[in-house]
């Protein structure tokens, strides 16, 4: 579980979050909704520490990230897997070494069973035969899977994903989300998801917190999500024309 | 102010550099790697330019001693003097800094605003010292190597061209070189060496690591790098040489 309180940060004068708080369930997926621009990739970097906060508190499990020594914060952060918006993969290895690296540095694994790891990951992302690859030679969508890959072959603790699924075909994008969704149940752990895709929200979406402008507006599950009674929150959900022709269903 | 600011960060970088390290054989691979391609990357550069300016230098020398008083050994000797002292430390500095400054910059600048640092930083690894480690430990190690090479390039370009053009025979030419010499100049040379090449490692890491925004930023951040490390490379020059000559 990961809890937040009163996350504020701003850019020079430009206030992006405003005092968020809220927890993250342990063996959910936790979504972070909004639309563009209104800091849901800010508020995933500041809950892992890559941006500094102006104010507020982040814990995991009951452990205080924020006021944690360097070796503390290096502890918890070898129990994190991320993926970034731009799959963020080293573009001077292939993705093999890609996918490869966190057991490298962080474990004590032989060759091969880091090989089998590795092979096991692609294959669950979907992709097979692309370890030689360099990233500079596969698609975007294909670089978005290898990241995923990368997050979990450590088997992490806390999974955060930024837009696993922008750039995505819908089928891919749906492999996706259940692919995320079956690492979190299976191996408990607490993932955080950022999306602004309404499809991943009715699939994936355990536990939703509304971003608007730097606020948190809303909060609650996918069953609650179409009668929020947020007028902003419902500009979001019925944006998308299949979801209003579900509404003048209803 | 805004000097002092960068200046200060760049201390607060070194320091983080040294301090909460990985283990010793993360960093065996990686600084090995950085010397490949550091060092062979240079090395046809380095060849070709000290070559030519040691050629340039005898051929320059030869045409401003005129008087028939001066022996002829003289102009091997000016430029031992010069290539040892000035021309391989400081000026492939320059080159160094152009060629292999630049690449740091815009490679980690790249690795910046794609948030490939970001991904080795939330993996709990200090992505300073993991990045930017392996290249100063490399450039220390190679560069003064590129030195040594560049050092006998350069003598080895005004021997060839005073063969070919009869301005400065075999044996006089040898006998120049070694005439009064001083080892100390070498060390010198040498310490000159691991001097700028910490300082253009350093630097050209430091502006790359900090770069913020897109790929414009990153053209900023690696022209900025040859900049501040060529300026480094001269303030140190002149002040090693106030220090170990004077
Ligand atoms: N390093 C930064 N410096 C200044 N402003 C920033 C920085 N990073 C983000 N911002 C600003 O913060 C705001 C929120 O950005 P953020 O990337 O979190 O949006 P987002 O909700 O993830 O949008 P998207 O869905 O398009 O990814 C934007 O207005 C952006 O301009
Ligand atoms: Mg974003």
């Amino acid at each position: 579980m990961i809890k937040i309180k009163d996350i504020s940060k701003s850019f020079d004068d430009k206030v992006v979050l405003e005092s968020i708080s809220g927890e993250f369930q342990k063996g959910k997926c936790n979504l972070i909704i909004g639309s563009s621009g209104t800091g849901k990739s800010v508020l995933l970097k500041c809950i892992v520490g890559l941006i500094a906060v102006d104010g507020g508190k982040v814990f995991y499990d009951m452990r205080n990230f924020s006021d944690a020594d360097h070796d503390m914060k290096a502890e918890i952060r070898r129990e994190i897997g991320m993926l970034f918006q731009g799959g963020a993969l080293f573009d001077s290895k292939t993705v093999e070494k890609n996918v490869m690296f966190p057991l490298d540095i962080l474990t004590k694994m032989k060759p091969d069973e880091k090989i089998d790891r590795v092979n096991f990951c692609l294959k669950r992302v979907g992709l097979e035969n692309v370890g030689k690859k360099m990233p500079s030679e596969i698609s975007g969508g294909m670089k978005k899977r290898v990241g995923i890959a990368r997050a979990i072959v450590n088997n992490p603790a806390y999974l955060f994903c930024d837009e696993p699924n922008s750039g995505l075909d819908p089928q891919t994008s749906i492999l996706i989300d259940e692919l995320i969704q079956d690492i979190t149940y299976e191996l408990n752990t607490t993932t955080i998801v950022v999306t602004h895709d309404m499809n991943s929200v009715m699939g994936m979406g355990d536990n939703i917190m509304y971003l608007y402008k730097g606020h948190k507006l809303w909060e609650g599950s996918k069953d609650d999500v179409t009668h929020s009674g947020v007028r902003e929150l419902d500009d979001f959900v019925f944006a998308n024309k299949v979801m209003s022709a579900l509404r003048d269903k209803l | 102010m805004k000097f002092f600011y960068e200046v200060g960060r760049y201390f607060i970088f070194l320091r983080s550099l040294f301090i909460n390290r990985e283990s010793f054989k993360t960093y065996y691979h990686l600084v090995l790697e950085e010397c490949l391609s550091i060092g062979v990357g240079s090395l046809f550069l380095v060849v070709l330019v000290s070559t030519f300016i040691g050629a340039v230098s005898t051929v320059q020398t030869a045409y401003n001693l005129v008087s028939p008083l001066i022996p002829r050994y003289v102009i091997a000797q000016v430029v031992r003097e010069m290539t040892v002292l000035e021309l391989a430390p400081t000026i492939m500095a320059i080159i160094y800094a152009g060629k292999v400054g630049s690449s740091m910059a815009g490679g980690l600048g790249t690795m910046r605003i794609t948030e490939q640092i970001d991904a080795v930083e939330v993996m709990g690894i200090n992505s300073i010292s993991y990045l930017v480690l392996p290249k100063i430990i490399a450039s220390v190690l190679m560069y003064p190597l590129l030195v040594v090479i560049a050092g006998f390039c350069s003598l080895f370009g005004g021997y060839l061209i005073g063969a070919a053009t009869g301005i400065i025979t075999p044996p006089e030419y040898i006998f120049g070189i070694r005439f009064v010499f001083n080892e100390f100049t070498i060390t010198f040379a040498l310490i000159k060496s691991v001097a700028f090449a910490f300082l253009i490692s350093s630097i050209s890491s430091f502006k790359g690591f900090y770069t913020q925004g897109g790929a414009l930023e990153v053209g900023i951040a690696t022209t900025g790098a040859v900049t501040n490390s060529v300026i480094a490379v001269l303030i140190a020059d002149y002040l090693l040489a106030q220090l170990l000559l004077a």
